[in-house]
C-alpha cells in the first residue's frame, strides 16, 4: 500500500468564533493513488482521540483501509488528517502561538467542528482535488462528514456518517463533562499551563476510564471480563476485577499520547455541534446531491440508532438518496472500530456503486440527474 | 418466478424514472430494474441481513418498516412504487396503498392469489388452512395476514376509486388473461389514483 506521511501549513484560518488563527498545521496521511481524473479520493475522519495514522500498523481503522478492505487503497486513493485542535501534529492547543511565542494553552480559541472541516477543506484544495468521492468517518468522525455534506455539497459525491449524531444529547454532554472535570480537578492541570512540566495525568486517565465504558455495552464487558479476577499487589485483597486492570490500563495508555487540553477543547467541540442550529434537518439536506450511507449499531447506547435515524429520515423526507441500516453488534459504540465484517460488506458496496455513478456521471456529463 | 414477474415490472415502468420498492428484501428487483430500464431507485425493508446485501450490491436502501417508512416521502416524488408479494403481510394494507399512491404517482402491486383453485380446493377439501406452492406456510408461522384474491383487489379499487391501468396475471410460469381469479397464482396491478 502506497502509504504517504505530510504537514501543510496553511497562512490563516477563519473559525466560527471570529478569530483568525495563522499558520495553521494540518498533519495527514495518505493511502493508494490518486487516479488521473482526481476522482477517487475520500477522506476519512478520525473520532475524538485518533489522528491522521489510520491505516496499516496501528492505525486506528486498520481493518477497514487498505488493500481488498473496505475502503480498498487499490481503487481509492484515502486521506485522513488530524483535526484542528489535536495534539498529533495539527494545531491544537499544545501548540505555540506565534504571536505569544508562549503555547496557547487554555488562550486557544474554541474550535468547532465546522472549523475542524474548514481546515481539511483547505488541506484537501492543497492536494489537488476538486471533488470527493466520499467523506466517512464514525462518531466524531461522522461529524465532520455530515458537516461536509452540508457545507461543502458540491464537493462530495458521497457522505458515510457512522455512529454519529446531528446534534450532541444531554447524555452525551453528560459524559464529556465528567471527563472535562476529571482533568480540571487534577492539581497538574494548573489552569492548562502543565506543559514541560508534570502531565495532568491522574485526571485525564480518570477522564479516558469513563469513557472507555461508554464505548462498550453491558454485553460486551460481560464478554470480556465477567467477573474474572487477576492478582494486583496493590490492591486490597491482593486482587482486581479484570475490568478494572483493563480500564487502568486504557487509561495509562492515553496519558502517553494525548494531550489534556486537547482532551477539554475536542470534547467541547462536540458538545456544541448541532446541525439543527441551522435550520431543521430537512431544510439543510434540501437539493442535496451527494448520496448518504447512515449506519448505526444496535448496541450502541453513546450514539444510539435513533440518532442516526433523525439523520436518514431527514434525508429521506426531502427525497435524497440514502441508504441506513442499523447493524447488529454487542460492542457497543467500539463497534464502529470492530465490527468490520458487516460493516465492510455495506461501506465497500456503497462506494463501488458511488464510483461507477460517478465515473457515469462524468461520462456523459448531460444525463447527471442524481437527487 | 421472480425473473418473469421483473420482467412484467420492467414491462410496467418507463424507463429513467424514479422507482420505490417497498419490501425491497435483498434489492434484486430494483438492481435488475437499474440496469433493464435505468431508473432511479430506493428500497424500505426490515430485515438486517437483506438491508446489507441490498446496500452491498449498491442499492440505496433504508432499514425501516414500510408502513411508517411509506409516510416519511414528500408527495408524489416517484413514479413508481412497488409493493410486490408483500401486500398480504402488511398490517394495515389500506393505509399501505394510500401511502403508495401519496409518494408515487402510480402503484405496482402484486400478490399471491387467494382465489386460485388449489388454495380453494385445499381449503375445501381438507378444511383447514391452505398449504399450497402458492401459501407453503403452516397458520401459525406464516407471514401472511391478509388473504386476498383478485377479485378482492378489484372491488377494493372500485371502492376506492383507484384506476386499474393495467393488470397482469400469471400462473406456472406463464401470463394467462382467461378466469384469472380462478387460475392466477400471482396478479400484479398497475394502479393510479382515479382524480388525477
Amino acid at each position: 500500500m502506497v502509504t504517504e506521511t505530510g504537514t501543510h501549513t496553511f497562512e490563516s484560518l477563519e473559525l466560527d468564533c471570529g478569530v483568525t488563527l495563522s499558520q495553521v498545521d494540518a498533519a495527514y496521511e495518505t493511502y493508494g493513488s490518486l487516479n488521473a481524473d482526481r476522482s477517487n479520493a475520500i477522506l476519512v475522519a478520525h473520532a475524538f482521540s485518533g489522528d491522521a495514522h489510520a491505516a496499516g500498523d496501528g492505525g486506528w481503522w486498520f481493518n477497514m483501509i487498505g488493500p481488498g478492505l473496505a475502503f480498498d487503497t487499490d481503487k481509492y486513493f484515502v486521506i485522513c488528517s488530524n483535526v484542528l485542535g489535536g495534539c498529533r501534529g495539527t494545531t491544537g492547543p499544545g501548540s505555540i502561538n506565534p504571536v505569544t511565542g508562549q503555547r496557547w494553552a487554555m488562550t486557544f480559541p474554541q474550535v468547532t467542528i465546522a472549523d475542524m472541516v474548514r481546515l481539511q477543506k483547505k488541506l484537501v484544495d492543497r492536494l489537488g482535488i476538486e471533488r470527493l468521492l466520499a467523506v466517512a468517518g464514525g462518531s466524531m468522525g461522522g461529524m465532520q462528514a455530515l458537516e461536509w455534506a452540508v457545507t461543502y455539497p458540491e464537493s462530495v459525491a458521497a457522505a458515510l456518517p457512522i455512529a454519529t449524531t446531528a446534534q450532541h444529547s444531554a447524555q452525551q454532554i453528560a459524559f464529556n463533562e465528567v471527563g472535562r472535570q476529571a482533568i480540571m480537578a487534577d492539581p497538574d492541570w494548573a489552569a492548562g499551563n502543565y506543559y514541560g512540566q508534570k502531565l495532568p495525568g491522574t485526571g485525564l486517565k480518570l477522564a479516558r476510564m469513563v469513557g472507555h465504558i461508554t464505548y462498550m455495552s453491558d454485553d460486551s464487558m460481560r464478554e470480556k471480563f465477567g467477573r474474572r479476577v487477576r492478582a494486583n499487589e496493590t490492591s486490597p485483597g491482593g486482587e482486581q476485577f479484570e475490568v478494572e486492570s483493563y480500564l487502568q490500563y486504557q487509561g495509562y495508555k492515553f496519558v502517553d499520547r494525548f494531550d489534556a487540553n486537547s482532551y477539554i477543547y475536542i470534547t467541547r467541540a462536540m458538545d456544541t455541534f448541532d446541525l439543527t442550529q441551522r435550520g431543521a434537518l430537512g431544510v439543510l439536506f434540501d437539493g442535496m446531491k451527494a448520496r448518504f450511507l447512515v449506519i448505526s449499531f444496535t448496541s450502541d447506547w453513546l450514539y444510539p440508532s435513533y440518532q442516526s435515524l433523525e439523520i436518514a429520515s431527514a434525508l429521506r423526507g426531502r427525497n435524497c438518496d440514502v441508504a441506513y441500516c442499523n447493524l447488529d453488534s454487542r460492542y457497543g459504540h467500539d463497534a464502529f472500530l470492530v465490527e468490520v465484517d458487516k460493516q465492510k460488506e455495506v461501506v465497500a458496496g456503497f462506494l463501488a456503486s458511488t464510483f461507477r455513478d460517478v465515473t457515469r456521471q462524468k461520462a456523459q456529463p448531460q444525463k447527471v440527474q442524481r437527487g | 418466478m421472480d425473473n418473469l414477474l421483473f420482467e412484467i415490472i420492467g414491462e410496467l415502468v418507463n424507463p429513467g424514472t424514479r422507482v420505490l420498492d417497498l419490501g425491497c428484501g435483498e434489492g434484486e428487483l430494483l438492481d435488475w430494474l437499474k440496469e433493464h430500464k435505468h431508473v432511479d431507485g430506493r428500497g424500505v425493508e426490515l430485515a438486517g441481513p437483506k438491508v446489507q446485501r441490498a446496500i452491498a450490491r449498491g442499492v440505496s436502501v433504508y432499514q425501516g418498516n414500510l408502513e411508517s417508512a411509506v409516510t416519511d416521502y414528500p408527495d408524489h416524488v416517484f413514479d413508481y412504487v412497488i409493493l410486490s408479494q408483500t401486500l398480504q403481510e402488511t398490517r394495515d394494507p389500506l393505509r399501505v396503498l394510500n401511502g403508495m399512491l401519496r409518494v408515487g404517482k402510480r402503484a405496482i402491486v402484486t400478490f399471491p392469489n387467494f382465489g386460485h383453485y388449489s388454495v380453494r380446493w385445499a381449503t375445501m377439501w381438507a378444511g383447514k388452512a391452505p398449504r399450497t406452492d402458492l401459501f407453503p406456510h403452516e397458520w401459525f408461522d406464516s407471514p401472511n395476514i391478509h388473504f386476498l384474491s383478485v377479485l378482492d383487489f378489484e372491488s377494493l379499487a372500485e371502492r376506492q376509486g383507484w384506476r386499474l391501468e393495467k393488470r397482469v396475471f400469471v400462473s406456472k410460469q406463464k401470463q394467462i388473461t382467461a378466469f384469472p381469479n380462478l387460475m392466477a397464482e400471482v396478479a400484479v396491478f398497475l394502479v393510479s389514483a382515479q382524480s388525477k
